[in-house]
Parts: structure tokens; sequence; C-alpha cells
């Protein structure tokens, strides 16, 4: 019998568990083990309303602490787990206190990935990823502050929209010839490029960081080709990684996160992990991933906290994602790795259009721009596997979901 | 604080007080309303925090906008009442205000 569930990780998939397996009448003990001192908040907001000081930090929770106690959930925040003995069915917080559990879920999430050259640990460089990083960067936030971004992806692009909108002098350095170019397609980069410029953004492509300079703290981000962006603020988005290392030590199979199944088990039967932190099967596309996503997060704990409870459901979602910058909203929905065709659909000078992933007329994946109704068709034809017609198809003013 | 009705999809009704300056979401949220999923937290991207307005308070609130127009057409059964919560701001004049939740948010 299960009378005692542990999750470590207190981000959207721990918070997402917490809810499924009460609802689902789970009526043991259920702990959430947090290395942040906050009540589980969403991250999003954190790059935009939260970093402007539009939003403060009590709507940035999901659930009033209220909500904890009346389901029992025994909420040990501000506390680290440094070693989980799997043969022990065993947790050991920093401070020392072991706590056994019946089933374990790991929601550890990712991390930013740091920056190596020299003078990375200079004071003024910032990464963004939790709460208490916001802080020291609003600190910075001065009319005409010189902030430069290292990295052109959500994160890069998404604090830089608000240093801008916060009265700041921005620049963008990317390493690739078009910012976000992993994860969208050239008509896309060259759009959100647009936007950014036209806000006064400075974005500059083809570029490599080799160090960062400065006496007390930074004052100046070195390129290799010699040139000299000054800073009074550094802030590096240049991906991240998942958060691992306890399971790697207690000896789970992890490759690039820990590798779970499609019901989120990990190599160990008394395990599961969910949202950021995994390695998993994506039916859908055939192969295995990892997502960084409140999506994925989200579906993903559902899915393990049903496992936990032995309902057997698998994780068989099509993973969507997205960005507002400025005033616009990027939507993606599906994987485009293994397209042969793009097509696109509206005219970017309108300021709304999507790009369309296929493989033959199967299709895989859109990029929407300002255009909600092609992103939400998307995920229902995505889903279904739909073959597209491709006359239609290129039709911007027929409806995505007519163009079968 | 204006009280704000809730009726789950499983017919139970809750007030809750909803502070000025959040969305009706958030509030909900923040109460484990049932059914107010919010996967996207308030960005106007995902319909799950779809609810049905009472007709009588329709007209006090700001009609949609494009955005939330367009995540609404794939809702689960959306109506002429129909509203995202994240779209709609605590005001003192929804004081009183009822709302309901969909018996399901969209699933694919």
């Amino acid at each position: 019998m299960i009378s005692t569930i542990l999750i470590i990780g207190g981000g959207q998939a721990g918070a997402q568990a917490i809810d499924t397996l009460r609802r689902e009448g789970f009526g043991g003990r259920l702990v959430l083990i947090g290395d942040e001192p906050e009540l589980p908040y969403q991250r999003p907001p954190l790059s935009k309303k939260y970093l402007s000081g539009e939003m403060p930090a009590d709507r940035l929770v999901f659930r009033h602490r209220s909500f904890y106690d009346e389901h029992r959930i025994e909420l040990k925040l501000g506390r680290q787990a440094v070693r989980l003995d799997a043969a022990a069915r065993q947790v050991e917080l920093a401070d020392g206190e072991k706590l056994t559990y019946d089933r374990l879920l790991l929601c550890l999430g990712a991390e930013s990935r740091r920056l190596t050259c020299p003078g990375a640990a200079l004071p003024g460089v910032h990464y963004l990823r939790a709460l208490a990083d916001v802080a020291p960067i609003q600190a910075g936030f001065k009319p005409q502050a010189r902030v430069v971004i290292i990295g052109g992806g959500y994160i890069g692009l998404e604090t830089a929209a608000t240093c801008r909108k916060m009265g700041c002098e921005v620049t963008v350095l990317e390493m690739a010839d078009r910012v976000m170019n992993r994860v969208v397609a050239p008509s896309v980069s060259q759009y959100f490029a647009g936007e950014h410029r036209a806000h006064g953004v400075t974005i500059i492509c083809d570029t490599r960081v080799v160090c960062l300079e400065g006496r007390e703290r930074v004052e100046h981000v070195v390129c290799a080709d010699g040139t000299r962006h000054a800073a009074d603020l550094v802030i590096v988005g240049v991906g991240a990684v998942a958060t691992a290392e306890l399971a790697r030590a207690a000896g789970l199979a992890c490759d690039n996160g820990i590798v779970v199944d499609e019901y989120c088990r990990t190599s160990d039967a008394a395990i599961y992990a969910a949202g950021d932190c995994t390695n998993h099967p994506s039916l859908r596309f055939g192969r295995r991933v990892r997502l960084e996503s409140v999506d994925n997060a989200f579906e993903q704990a559902k899915t393990a906290a049903l496992n936990l409870l032995d309902k057997p459901v698998a994780h068989d979602r099509v993973p969507w994602f997205w960005s507002d910058q400025f005033d616009s909203k990027l939507l993606i929905v599906g994987l485009s790795q293994d397209h042969d065709r793009q097509v696109l659909r509206g005219d970017p000078a309108s300021r709304s259009f999507s790009v369309c992933y296929l493989k033959g007329r199967e299709l895989l994946a859109v990029e929407a721009v300002n255009h909600s109704k092609d992103y939400m068709a998307a995920r229902k034809l995505i889903a279904e596997r739909a073959l597209m017609h491709l006359d239609k198809l290129a039709d911007g003013e027929l409806a995505l979901k007519e163009a079968v | 604080m204006p009280k704000i009705t809730f009726t789950e999809p499983g017919g139970g009704r809750r007030d809750i007080d909803a502070p000025l300056g959040i969305t009706l979401m958030e509030a909900a949220r923040q109460h484990g309303i049932q059914g107010v999923v919010a996967q996207c937290g308030g960005a106007c991207v995902c319909s799950t925090c779809h609810v049905y307005i009472h007709p009588s308070w329709l007209a006090k609130l700001e009609p949609r906008e494009e955005m939330e127009e367009g995540t609404l057409e794939n809702a689960w059964e959306p109506r002429d009442n129909s509203r995202l919560s994240c779209q709609i701001p605590v005001t003192a004049e929804l004081d009183g205000l009822e709302v309901a939740v969909p018996q399901r948010q969209r699933e694919e």
C-alpha cells in the first residue's frame, strides 16, 4: 500500500502533481520539498510582468497557503534534498532530516547554463530563472542603464523587451546568424528581430562573447572580433540543462535528463519524474525529447500522479510553447525537426502570420505570430496527424482547420 | 473585497473573496476552484480557464479582445457567455458575480 508520496521540486510540475494526487483521491501523507522558500509559483512572468514590476509576487503563486493546509500537504520549502537512497527509499535534506517514501516524484526542473568565459563571475552578471533572481536585476534598472543580454533565445529576448520598456539601453548578443534560431523559422526570427529593433533594442548576431571585463563589477562584454560593449548590467540567457544530479548520484538512468518512459517511470520502480528534468518519449513524434515548457511540466505531472496511484495512463501530448515580446505573441505547437516542407500563411508585414511545417502532407508543427486561431486549430490537427491540402494551406485567408 | 460565486463542474457552489487588481482566474486558482485549470497562467494561450458568466453580468464586463476570441474558439463547448477568466480583472463592480465552470476544459 502507498501511504507516503514525496515530491521533490515545487515548480509547475510539483504543484500540479499535488493537485492531481489529491483530486484523484490519494489520502496518504503527501510531502512537497522545494529548495526555494516561496510557495509554488509560476515562472513565465518572471521575465515579463514580474520583472517590470507590473505583477506583484502574490499573483505568481498557484495556490494560497490555505489550500495546502486544507489538502494536508506538508510543505518543506527552502529545504534542499541533497541525497537520495533509492534502496532504502529515503531522501536526506541539507539540514540532516531524513524522509522515507513509498513513492517518490522528482520534479527537479532545469537550471541556467552558466557562462564559463573569463569574468563570468563578476558582480553585475545575472541569470533569470527563479524569483530570487529578479530583484538584483531590477536594482540595476535605471534610465539609460546599459544592459547587455547574452543569448537571443526566449529568455534573452523576453528580458530584452522588458528592460527596454523600463527605459534601459539594451543590446542583445547572439552567436547564431539569427535570433531564436533553434526554435523558429527564419521569417519568424526576422519578424521578432524587427520588432525589437523598432523598439530601440540593438541586436547583434554572428558574434561570440570571449570575456567579461570590469574592476569591481562588470563593465564590458568583449566579443571575438574585438568589439567591446559597455555594460552596467549583463543578463545571460544561453539555455538550460536538466537538474538531474540527485537522480544520477542515486544511480537512476540519466541521459540529458532523467530517463523516464511514457508512464513517467524512472529506472527505479518506486521513483517517477516529470517536467523539464526528464528525457521522455514523445509518442506523437516517435522519439525521445527533453522539453522546457509549462505545458510539458503540467501534463507529465498529471500523468505521473495518475500512474503513482496505479491508474495507468501514457503521456501522449503534442507539446506547445509561447513567448511574449513587446506586444507580440509567439505560439508554437508540435515539433518541427522532421519536416521536409514549410508553408507560410499570411503576410509577416501584417503582424499576424504563421509558418506550418509538414512531412509530406502531414502537419508536424506550427509557429503562429499573433495568430491564436491558427495555433489553436493546429493543436488539434497535429494530434490527429491530419493531412493538409497544400494549396489551401498557403491561403492565409482560409481557416487552418479548413485546409485539410 | 468583491464576493464571487463559482459553480464547480460537480455542481457545488463556492463563494470566494477576490482581491481587487488580480484576475478572475487568479482568484479562482488561489482558492483551488475545481475545473479552472489555467495551464498557461494568464497568457491567454491555452483556454483552460474557460468559464461561463451569468448572463445578467455580461454587460458589466469589457468585451473580449481578438486574442481571447481566437483562443476561445477551440475551448470546450464555447457559448455566447463564454470568457477566459484570465482576461477579466476583478473590480469593485463585480461584487456578487456568478460564474459557472464548464464540465471540462479542452482536451485534444
